[in-house]
């Protein structure tokens, strides 16, 4: 295991006395593809919106032996964590290489700012590279397929050296192949970063998790491989009896797969 | 066209666009002096000071996306620091022209008494707006202040100075404001060489400014200002702090409505209250948006524009120009979001507009087009 964990400990955020998130505790280590699962509502965007400072909350949350709870989001950022948001949020007029360069920015001292870009960053290179994107350097992002902004999403957490990656249903409204090849993205770039995922499909889930956390109503309901998940009767109850219909089925299937 | 050329974020060669700098700066600094009469050229420099203030509002309404209504207030503090100056330096040991008619007794209000040096006023022009914007803006971009928020507490700034200065007319002459200059830093503004000169300072100052804000526009600092515009929170998940970039942005449009309001001054003779009010900033923000906010030639132009037909319509017809400027301006916000610039390229993209929808037209060069319409 190189580098440092990401451990969340009794993570609560309330919204004018609901409980979103009533006390979760998980961690993240480099080299795994992390899942978090959970029906709708279960809130795990609440668990990210928290981590990276969007929502006020309890608890702890470290990366290594950094506090992110209470700190702004920018300087959440700049401690090398990054996330996507559920709803591809790329900047629709720039072109992808704008976009980029823009996330490769932080680490620009602010004079250079003034200056106009001459040439393309190495690291924007290999972010294209990695991402599939080399061939979409000069189209304005707006006009990026659905798939390939999750991917210009990925690609500038990468450009922005995030050692910590927290992506909100990155596969929503893919294809077959298109999933296949986030999720193979994925795994190598877990190699050297923390990954964590918020996912709905357990399709995909089951093909490219490590571990898996699931949430249900603000609590962590289970933990552990993909298939002790699945073999758990309290998750098998959540999924198989009143949670909601899309996931049910979705998890239905999986479960008939796996016997 | 796509939606990106003309909310400004061109992929135009940035070397078109300084070609058509250099052919305005032949335009006001060679040819109209030629051209014009005295009368007109005096026009135009009144013009230029209103473009450079436009051009700052370009860069923090247009890439920025900050609604600034109340630019009256930083044209103001570069009009009354030069106002302050020139009335001193033309009173000489003399009671300054405003007071003899109201309180010739009078002490000189302390706060004038810097502004007979040379070098502070010179500094107060380009300082007191970097202060003033620069906390202002802090306040309010740390708050997130935004929107109609931002725009209604900047215009609200802007009566609010208006109202203050009519109300001192003891310390800052009132409604009648200063006027009656007799020189500007030791020049005879009588002259008309002089007022050549003062001319020029004006247009060329306008052309610096058109030059930063090419420079701003082709940089990253540009790209990301954009970005901030368009979606600010994921900027900040970039790591950035979208207040510090919105923030120099608005330093920069409040220096240079100070600089336009500096060389009003010498060129109009007179600032009052009303010069600098709700309306005078509406003004110049109606001739930003004519024009095209976004767009780098658009501001200026569009200002002059406006300008113009202020002195030659709202002269000779000045019952109907407020209804023509509000007709014309209704026109463009609906049917030209993007101001008169974005005309050129709508044309072009009529021309050849591909017989099924196809994803990325080929950008035109728009932008050197603007400088003749
Ligand atoms: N800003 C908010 N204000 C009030 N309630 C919220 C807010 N954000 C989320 N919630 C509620 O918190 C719960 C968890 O939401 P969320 O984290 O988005 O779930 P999901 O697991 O589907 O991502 C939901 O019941 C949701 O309605
Ligand atoms: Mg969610």
């Amino acid at each position: 295991m190189t580098g440092a964990s990401l451990v969340v400990t009794d993570l609560r955020v309330e919204f004018s006395g609901f409980v979103a998130v009533g006390g979760v505790s998980f961690d993240a280590h480099p080299g795994e593809v992390r899942f978090l699962i959970g029906p709708n509502g279960a809130g795990k965007t609440t668990c990210i919106d928290a981590i990276t400072g969007l929502t006020k909350a309890t608890g702890s949350a470290r990366h290594g032996d950094q506090e992110l709870l209470g700190r702004p989001v920018h300087k959440i950022v700049r401690l090398g964590v990054g996330r996507t948001f559920q709803t591809a949020s790329v900047f629709d007029e720039l072109t992808v290489l704008q976009n980029l360069d823009i996330a490769a920015g932080r680490h620009r001292s602010s004079f250079s700012l003034l200056r106009a870009r001459r040439g393309v960053d190495p690291s924007i290179e290999h972010a294209l590279e990695e991402t599939g994107l080399t061939g979409e350097l000069t189209t304005p992002a707006g006009i990026l397929s659905h798939g390939q902004k999750q991917w210009l999403e990925i690609a500038m957490l990468l450009v922005q050296d995030a050692k910590v990656l927290l992506l909100d249903e990155p596969v929503a409204g893919m294809s077959q192949d298109e999933r296949t090849a986030t999720g193979e993205l994925l795994q190598r770039i877990a190699a050297k970063r923390i990954v964590l995922v918020v996912e709905h499909d357990m399709d995909f889930m089951r093909r490219f998790a490590t571990r898996v956390t699931v949430l249900h109503q603000g609590q962590v309901l289970s933990q552990g491989t993909v298939a002790e998940v699945q073999a758990d009767p309290k998750v098998q109850e959540v999924y198989l009896g009143t949670a909601g219909a899309a996931t049910t089925a979705a998890m239905a299937v999986v479960l008939e797969k796996e016997g | 066209m796509t939606k990106n050329q003309e909310s400004g974020m061109t992929k135009m060669k940035p070397w078109i666009s300084l070609g058509g700098i250099g052919v305005l700066a032949v335009l006001l600094l060679a040819v109209a002096p030629l051209v014009l009469s005295d009368h007109w050229l005096n026009n135009l420099g009144k013009y230029s000071c209103w473009a450079i203030a436009a051009v700052g509002i370009g860069l923090a309404w247009g890439r920025g996306g900050m609604l600034v209504m109340g630019q009256g207030v930083f044209f103001a503090l570069g009009a009354y620091s030069m106002a302050m100056h020139l009335t001193l330096e033309t009173a000489g040991d003399r009671v300054p022209g405003f007071m003899v008619l109201y309180d010739p007794l009078a002490p000189l209000p302390m706060f004038w008494e810097p502004f007979r040096s040379t070098g502070f006023t010179l500094l107060a022009i380009v300082l007191l707006p970097v202060v003033v914007a620069g906390a202002l803006g802090y306040a309010l971009f740390k708050r997130r202040v935004k929107g109609a928020y931002f725009a209604i507490l900047t215009q609200a700034l802007a009566v609010a100075l208006a109202t203050l200065i009519s109300s001192t007319i003891r310390e800052t002459g009132g409604d009648t404001g200063l006027s009656d200059f007799k020189y500007f830093f030791g020049f005879v503004l009588n002259d008309p060489a002089n007022r050549l000169m003062v001319y020029l300072i004006a247009a060329g100052l306008l052309i610096v400014c058109l030059l930063a804000v090419w420079q701003f526009y082709r940089s990253r600092f540009g790209e990301l200002l954009v970005a901030t515009r368009d979606a600010e929170e994921r900027v900040r998940f970039l790591g950035y702090d979208p207040a510090n970039v919105k923030l120099v942005a608005f330093v920069v449009s409040a220096l240079m409505a100070s600089i336009g309001g500096a060389m009003f001054v010498p060129i109009v003779g007179i600032i009052t209250p009303a010069e600098i009010g709700a309306a005078a900033s509406i003004l110049m923000i109606a001739g930003v948006a004519l024009g095209g906010r976004a767009s780098l030639f658009g501001p200026a132009l569009g200002a002059m524009a406006v300008g113009w037909g202020q002195s030659s319509l709202g002269s000779t017809w000045p019952d109907g120009w407020p209804y023509v400027l509000g007709l014309l301006f209704i026109v463009v916000i609906l049917f030209l979001p993007y101001g008169l610039s974005s005309l050129p390229a709508r044309f072009a993209a009529l021309r050849r507009r591909p017989p099924k929808e196809q994803p990325a037209p080929a950008p035109a060069p728009a932008e050197l087009e603007e400088v003749h319409s």
